[in-house]
């Protein structure tokens, strides 16, 4: 920064700042992914198939999850029946 | 103990080539039997970089298909008693490596050298899979900028859940990440991402910091692996890596811009 850098202030938010917010946000978008399994997304459409014969329920209404704690592995399912 | 040392990055251009021919010839210099293989099928070009382009006579595919034997195919460089480079081919079949060929190639080397040094082709393709595949450790080449760090981040990803090591439950490969094309002016300026926000993010042990430096370029030209150019700032610091990578503490060199003189500064001369 050179003097006249200093009379003319500097608020503005450096290029380098906005890239590092950036790609700390994709970048943990892209590690949650990357830790699911590859057959989750089979699981849950297999899962929806079943269910629909039945109660009638839309693709969506069958949530998948799986999480890791220590040497332990979870699999939740959360399924949305229709009101009645 | 010989080792298996994988150059990687993902993204194209950072890098890999130069930095696997300046490791290379970094560890032979210190006395270390060391093989540099070239993953890169199709697009060969560690054999330029390496100046021993015109002395390929059989590759690594020759060798995978067993049209030559190894020593065959092994390149001694004309500067080091140590050093050997084994060429990609320039075959248009990708898939003329294949896993069990590799690993019987890279086993085999591994019994003749410390070192093999794989060079790895840029993406997650095949190629890219088959260098990383048998490492014990791997270098990961960055440059600071968003992109390329975003591959990095892919990359070691790939690194510790598809390769041999994690496949077998062994002692996952061990990775290093170098910054390369740095330019500590341009982080003063707040336009380039600093070494400390690329550490950040990417959470591995930093190995080296190479700047952007014009020797690169002139040792491509005239195909002398930039370590050899010990004047120049990239010859030094790729020289510091090589330290680094042997186990020795180097202190990090030229990451800061060169100090001015007190009118430069009030005025922003350069």
């Amino acid at each position: 920064m050179n003097l006249f850098d200093f009379f003319r202030g500097r608020q503005k938010q450096t290029s380098a700042s906005v890239a590092k917010e950036r790609l700390q946000i994709i970048v943990a978008h892209e590690r949650g992914q990357r830790s699911t399994p590859d057959y989750l997304p089979a699981l849950q459409k297999e899962l929806v198939e079943v269910i629909r014969k039945y109660v009638n329920i839309g693709n969506d209404d069958v949530q998948v999850a799986l999480e890791n704690q220590g040497s332990c592995s979870i699999l939740e399912l959360n399924i949305t029946l229709p009101d009645r | 103990m010989s080792k298996i040392i994988v150059v990687t990055s993902g993204k194209g251009g950072v890098g890999k080539t130069t930095t696997s021919a300046a490791i290379g010839t970094g560890f032979a210099l210190r006395g270390h039997k060391t093989v540099i293989v070239d993953f890169d099928v199709g697009l060969r070009n560690l054999d330029l970089i390496m100046g021993c382009e015109r002395r390929v006579v059989y590759d690594f595919v020759n060798v995978v298909n067993g049209e030559a034997n190894l020593q065959q195919a092994l390149i001694k460089d004309k500067r080091l008693e140590n050093l050997y480079v084994l060429a990609a081919s320039q075959t248009r079949d990708k898939d003329a490596l294949t896993l069990e060929g590799v690993e019987k190639v890279l086993m085999e080397l591994k019994e003749q050298f410390e070192y093999v040094i794989c060079d790895s082709p840029a993406g997650i393709e095949k190629g890219a899979h088959l260098a990383m595949y048998f490492a014990d450790e791997a270098i990961v080449v960055t440059n600071p900028e968003v992109s390329s760090v975003r591959d990095s981040d892919r990359m070691l990803g790939i690194l510790s859940s598809k390769s041999r090591r994690s496949e077998n439950n062994e002692d996952p490969i061990v990775e290093h990440l170098l910054i390369t094309r740095y330019n500590p002016e341009r982080v003063a300026g707040g336009e380039m991402l600093s070494i400390d926000d690329v550490t950040d993010i990417l959470a591995i042990k930093l190995k080296g910091v190479i700047p952007e430096s014009q020797a690169v370029l002139k040792a491509s030209n005239q195909g002398v692996p930039v370590i050899l150019d010990t004047e120049s700032d990239a010859g030094q610091a790729y020289n510091d890596t090589i330290d680094r990578l042997l186990g020795k503490e180097v202190k990090l060199r030229f990451v800061e811009v060169p100090k001015q003189g007190f009118f430069a500064r009030l005025f922003g001369g350069k």
